[in-house]
């Protein structure tokens, strides 16, 4: 069973007790963006086998949004962290680097 | 290859079973092959046996990660139907439904395909709303469905709880020849039936990179060395996105975990597929006796094959109200597959930005049932170079463009 922090009120939370809301710091595109924007906000998400970024809900907790940092081919966690950035903190991309050497990176 | 036949079973019967052949060859890969398809799941293994058995092309490899149906072709709760809403996909579940109904005969191998029928229950207005409109829409393609009253889904389904608390049945979607078949048969069948062509299919043999030059493959790197092909096929469901990032491509399509469970087995109590995707829940009882089981899939990003478990209490808690005789069973196995979902719960086969090079994805949580139309639309796609009617409408570009062939709406839930 999945456990994740909920970096607001310090929950160790299961998963029953969150919501999952797929990839995290999407760039919305709207009317005026090209075609390829649009496309790749809409449905080209990243779905990589390994460091995932993604959104999840307290939802019976405090009900508020937060983001992990966490392996989709081990399910290993490397950290939460509050929703209001743009980019993944630097604290949790030194954790992943410390477990995962090869990895090329957030992009 | 010696057929299978019932003087066959006679005379091995007299023989201690010692004149068997191997159903297939496993044989070192060739520098070269005209066609590569990567993924020997049912999709990939029927791409290979229309490519020779419609268009000719016989030097072929079919290259497996791990064992030929051991992705979600053997992990999947055979239901096969072909009552959906979208023209362009009634045409290509119906081409592949029926394709089912003389696979045995054509592929020599018995895959146990079973039209018992599929019933699809309406338990809200909604759905009642959404299933008439499915039946007029199947009418028109030609797919025989009819919109039955509760009545009808209790002489099919005794066992069936019609008016439960929560969701009353209000009625249901019956096609009468839908219904199952022996998923490992349908792999081995067309395995079997690939290598007596001469096709080679290479197991336990990862692709690891896809080596092209000016727009166009010239092979694939492998945990066995670099095999050389004229056209690439990749039909690797779940691990569609990583193929097609090595190709240098990306698709609109994200993998999450699918469960199945089934219980011990008891005597006959079921004779048809039951859906329940309100709920979200679906079952059927197979020849074994066991009680096959699925839902709906887990919300995140996931490549273990291992879902979470309270989707599973989720389901069964839908059965039990649906049919509260299987409240006391006890649940024997319970397995998961990684599924590829694209955003309009439709496939993917297509065409790709590399000139020789073709896809088929996206099958989700429903392509048992699709093996046989999807290979043979896949086979026409790669052979000619151009889909032909019923791939047209399946191109990874219809996303950018909104040309969408909605099917989530019909099909909320799995299979
Ligand atoms: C629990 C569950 C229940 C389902 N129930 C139903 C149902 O009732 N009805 C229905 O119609 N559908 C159902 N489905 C969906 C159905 O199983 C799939 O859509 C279908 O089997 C996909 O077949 P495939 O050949 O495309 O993929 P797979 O059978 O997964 O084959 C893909 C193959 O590619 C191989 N591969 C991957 N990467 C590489 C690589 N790099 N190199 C070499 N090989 C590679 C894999 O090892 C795998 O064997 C269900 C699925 C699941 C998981
Ligand atoms: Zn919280």
């Amino acid at each position: 069973m999945l456990l994740l922090e909920c970096p607001y009120c310090g929950v160790k939370a299961e998963e029953t007790e969150l919501s999952p809301g797929y990839e995290a710091h999407l760039k919305r595109f709207g009317p005026g963006s090209t075609d390829e924007e649009f496309e790749a906000y809409m449905f080209a998400r990243k779905n990589p086998k390994g460091v995932h970024f993604e959104r999840w809900r307290h939802s019976y907790g405090c009900g508020k949004w937060f983001l992990a940092a966490r392996c989709t081919a081990t399910l290993e966690v490397f950290g939460t962290y509050p929703a209001q950035v743009g980019e993944p903190p630097a604290d949790i991309i030194e954790k992943i680097k410390a477990r995962r050497p090869d990895w090329k990176g957030y992009k | 290859m010696k057929r299978y036949s019932v003087f066959a079973i006679a005379r091995e019967a007299l023989r201690h079973h010692t004149g068997w052949q191997r159903a297939w060859t496993s044989p070192a890969p060739k520098r070269d092959y005209d066609a590569i398809i990567v993924g020997a799941g049912g999709h990939g293994l029927a791409t290979a046996y229309y490519l020779g058995k419609n268009h000719g092309i016989r030097n072929v490899a079919i290259i497996e990660k791990g064992w030929l149906g051991g992705g979600n072709t053997g992990r999947n709760t055979t239901i096969i139907r072909s009552n959906y809403l979208q023209d362009s996909s009634a045409a290509i579940y119906e081409k592949s439904r029926s394709l089912y109904e003389t696979l045995s005969q054509d592929l020599n191998y018995n895959v146990m395909f079973s039209p018992r029928g599929v019933m699809m229950l309406a338990q809200t207005h909604h759905e009642v709303r959404g299933y008439q409109r499915t039946a007029h829409a199947n009418a028109l393609q030609g797919v025989q469905t009819e919109f039955i009253t509760p009545q009808r889904v209790k002489e099919l389904c005794p066992i069936l709880n019609i008016d439960g608390p929560r969701y009353p049945v209000l009625g249901a979607l019956w096609q009468a020849r839908g219904g199952t078949g022996r998923h490992d048969a349908v792999a081995w069948g067309y395995a079997r039936a690939c290598s007596e062509m001469g096709m080679d299919i290479i197991q336990q043999c990862e692709v690891k990179g896809v080596r092209s030059e000016n727009g166009k493959v010239t092979g694939v790197e492998t945990t066995k060395g670099f095999i050389g092909c004229k056209k690439l096929g990749i039909v690797v469901a779940g691990h569609s996105g990583q193929v097609a990032e090595m190709a240098g491509f990306r698709l609109p399509v994200e993998a999450v975990a699918l469960q199945a469970l089934v219980s011990e087995p008891i005597k006959p109590c079921m004779d048809i597929v039951v859906m329940a995707n309100t709920v979200h829940g679906y079952m059927s009882q197979s020849d074994k006796g066991e009680m096959v089981i699925g839902g709906g899939t887990d919300g995140f990003n996931n490549y273990t094959q291992r879902g979470s478990f309270h989707h599973i209490e989720e389901t069964l808690r839908a059965l039990i109200e649906t049919f509260p005789i299987i409240s006391r069973l006890k649940m024997l196995r319970q397995w998961g597959g990684i599924v590829d979902m694209t955003g309009d719960r439709s496939p993917i086969i297509s065409k790709t930005p590399l000139g020789n090079c073709f896809i088929n994805c996206g099958w989700g949580t429903g392509g048992f049932k699709a093996i046989p139309g999807s290979g043979w639309a896949m086979a026409e796609l790669m052979a000619k170079g151009e889909p032909g009617p019923l791939a047209a409408e399946f191109d990874m570009w219809r996303f950018k463009e909104g040309r969408f062939i909605d099917e989530s709406v019909a099909a909320g839930v799995a299979h």
